[in-house]
């Protein structure tokens, strides 16, 4: 099973290949909403391909709240 | 009429298939000026049904199929009135739209809503009331209504009983989140997943294998296999209509017209 430092990289690695940004410009602790500057669609877009990634459903509500990468990851990490 | 283009949506039939897009900024919401070409197409069935076998239901925003009924619209059309004269225009609009909705879901061709991206309340009840829904793998479905303290208003209650087991009916009902593509599929809401982008293509090669097949044949079974619950449907209507009255929802419209948030699904 993952532990949580791979799963906040995969969720690095596919935030900055989806939104196209140079590798290792996103850290755990940045706000993905400032950061990426993105809309509620694309915000439902990047969790279809984080749920895809992990195999995993991610209901909206658990996100309610977070906007930084590191605890995204820590609420993907309990449904694994 | 074989072809159609408005400012909502358009049509074109060819070879035993119309197919019906919508594409209305930004994503498709349902409000009046939708409506108004939705009864128009469905008007058209009368002279389309003898030489059309199946109709494509698909979107040319990208933000998706379409993200339910145009909420602003309801908002604004609703606060501009006195509190009393509100509910007789919202039950108009919900009687105009059940009758579009009865006439897709009866249609004696097979109807396919081709899926990509948001897929919300009216949106997802549009979906609903096709044969088929084929979704592209990122799309979304959600019945966001009891965010507002309403329930689903354009059929997808009966619609959704109809179809899928309710514990998933429930889930989706109660939290109002989104689900993706993948999981729709496994509860059989969705039909057939396709890969990004390519839902349209997919759902017109579904297409050219049904109409092979005999027409009336192909009625009956669809008569058969999906009776349409009117009476839960109308009872739908006066529920709506009901919770629509409490000063909560003129609120909590208010509040999701007025967030200015990345994320205004979210309660």
């Amino acid at each position: 099973m993952r532990t949580i430092e791979q799963t906040t990289q995969e969720v690095l690695d596919l935030a900055t290949k989806h939104f196209q940004l140079p590798a290792g410009s996103l850290a755990p602790e940045d706000d993905f909403f400032k950061k990426l500057g993105i809309d509620s669609l694309q915000t439902l877009e990047l969790l279809s391909r984080l749920e895809n990634h992990f195999a995993i459903e991610l209901p909206d509500y658990e996100v309610q709240g977070v906007s930084d990468f590191k605890t995204l990851a820590e609420r993907i990490q309990s449904r694994l | 009429m074989k072809s159609f283009t408005g400012k909502a949506l358009r049509w074109q039939w060819r070879d035993g298939i119309v197919e019906m897009t919508l594409d209305h900024e930004p994503a498709n919401e349902i409000g009046t000026a939708m409506l108004a070409e939705l009864q128009q197409f469905v008007a058209s069935f009368g002279e389309l049904a003898p030489k059309t076998h199946v109709c494509i239901i698909a979107s040319a925003q990208k933000a998706g199929f379409s993200a339910g009924a145009d909420l602003r619209e309801l908002y604004h059309g609703a606060a501009a009135l006195p509190e009393k004269e509100r509910l007789p225009g919202v039950r108009d609009f919900l009687e105009r739209i059940h009758a579009v909705l009865n006439a897709i879901d009866a249609a004696p061709f097979v109807t396919i809503a081709a899926v990509h991206g948001v897929c919300f309340g009216g949106g997802l009840e549009l979906a609903l009331a096709c044969d088929m829904i084929i979704a592209d793998k990122m799309a979304r479905f959600a019945f966001p209504e009891l965010r507002l303290g309403l329930i689903p208003g354009f059929g997808g209650i009966p619609r959704l009983k109809r179809d899928l087991g309710n514990a998933f009916v429930r889930d989706l009902l109660f939290t109002g989140r989104t689900v993706n593509a993948t999981r729709a599929q496994a509860v059989s809401l969705v039909a057939q997943l396709a890969g990004e982008g390519e839902a349209l293509r997919i759902a017109r090669s579904t297409a050219a294998q049904i109409t092979k097949f005999d027409a009336a044949a192909r009625a009956t079974a669809k008569k058969f296999i999906k009776p349409i619950p009117h009476e839960e449907l109308r009872r739908e209507i006066d529920l709506f209509c009901e919770l629509f009255a409490r000063p909560a929802v003129m609120a909590a419209l208010k509040k999701f017209v007025e967030d200015a948030g990345p994320m205004p699904y979210l309660p």
